[in-house]
């Protein structure tokens, strides 16, 4: 509607300059013709100045959406304490892993070391190529190789299962890895949303889920009331008459 | 004894499964979330379930609630393994009937104090 009254006014406009230079009044057409952009310019400024209107209620409404904020001030920081932690996490395990292969190496080695050079007095002894003295010697050997084979087995062992234990780091750095995602995830789609808002096409939003879980207690953030050890985890359920 | 241990990582299920086999369990099974749990249990004679509590799909305190509101379930034993260390967690598990509850990161006698733990329980 708006737009054919505007061209109907321009019309009459335009009708009244050539009228006006055909009546050869010059300062009329002159009067008509700096008219034209002033009305250009009228409806340029409202346009403007609804669109900034809009932007900034949408950026008030953007900061004042709780989940945003909350992000800013408290997530974000949580985020990168995280990250952090996932560090410090993949760091102890690595470390854990290392000194229990370094540990069990030597180990290794010297049952090697010591079951060959049985081996070779073995041959020997098959061979019917020693004599009972060496024989006696050879026997106290592996008298001995047998309680050093036993003790070294338990050493691989206890190494074996520090490895095996030091993997969970993969489990606790995949959970809170995964919150830092579901974070940036939120984030991003609030700024699709302001985006969206100052530009014409609006995308739709998808509602995430509340996360009712906390997940691995990280050190450096409130998470609420966590429980810092085993034994407070067992001091709860015994006061629950566990 | 027959004993199905969920998780949704599977390095972690090894981690128990491997833990098990040093005490003497070797009949283990694997599930990844409650979803695919829950039918294994209904159908498969286990004497013991482990589970994690944060998993996709459905989680290790409604597999709980799910186990403890089965009439041929109820009285499973459950060891509840978990990153979970929240106060309120705790005792909504203890509430849902858990046997057992051991955080993450744990120790082989940890685990194994738990479970000898529950297995005492039982029998008497």
């Amino acid at each position: 509607m708006e737009t054919t009254i505007v061209e109907s006014d321009r019309l009459v406009q335009a009708r009244a300059l050539v009228a006006s230079l055909e009546a050869g009044n010059d300062t009329e057409a002159t009067r008509i013709i700096m008219a034209f952009p002033e009305n250009v310019e009228k409806d340029l400024f409202q346009e403007v100045g609804r669109l900034t209107r809009e932007l900034h209620e949408a950026i008030i409404g953007f900061a004042m959406d709780d989940k945003v904020v909350q992000a800013v001030q408290h997530e974000m920081p949580d985020a990168a304490e995280r990250l952090a932690y996932v560090i410090e996490m993949t760091e102890i395990a690595a470390n854990t892993t290392l000194k229990a292969v370094e540990d069990s190496m030597p180990v290794a080695e010297e049952l090697l070391h010591v079951s060959d050079k049985l081996a070779a007095e073995w041959g020997r002894f098959r061979g019917r190529k020693m004599e009972l003295a060496d024989f006696r010697s050879l026997s106290d050997d592996i008298g001995g190789f047998l309680i050093l084979a036993s003790g070294h087995s338990k050493i691989l062992n206890k190494n074996l299962s520090e490895v095996l234990l030091a993997q969970g780091y993969q489990d606790l750095s995949g959970q809170i890895i995964r919150r830092v995602i579901t974070l940036i995830n939120e984030v991003e789609e609030k700024l699709v949303r302001l985006v969206a808002i100052s530009g014409t096409t609006r995308v739709q939003k998808t509602k995430k889920e509340e996360l009712a879980m906390e997940g691995p207690a990280v050190p450096n953030i409130e998470q609420g009331d966590m429980l810092n050890s085993q034994d407070d985890v067992d001091d709860l359920l015994s006061s629950l008459g566990f | 004894m027959k004993i199905l241990v969920v998780d949704d990582f599977s390095t972690m299920r090894r981690i128990i499964k491997n833990l098990l086999r040093d005490l003497g369990f070797t009949n283990t099974h694997e599930a990844d979330d409650g979803l695919t749990a829950l039918p294994m249990l209904q159908s498969g004679n286990f004497d013991f379930l482990v589970s994690d509590w944060n998993m996709p799909g459905m989680t290790g305190i409604d597999l709980l609630k799910a186990v403890r509101a089965d009439p041929k379930l109820a009285n499973l034993p459950v060891l509840m393994v978990t990153a979970e260390t929240k106060r309120e967690q705790i005792i909504q598990a203890a509430e849902a009937g858990v046997n057992g509850y051991v955080i993450k990161p744990f120790t082989a006698g940890t685990l194994k104090e738990k479970i000898s733990k529950i297995f005492d329980r039982v029998a008497s």
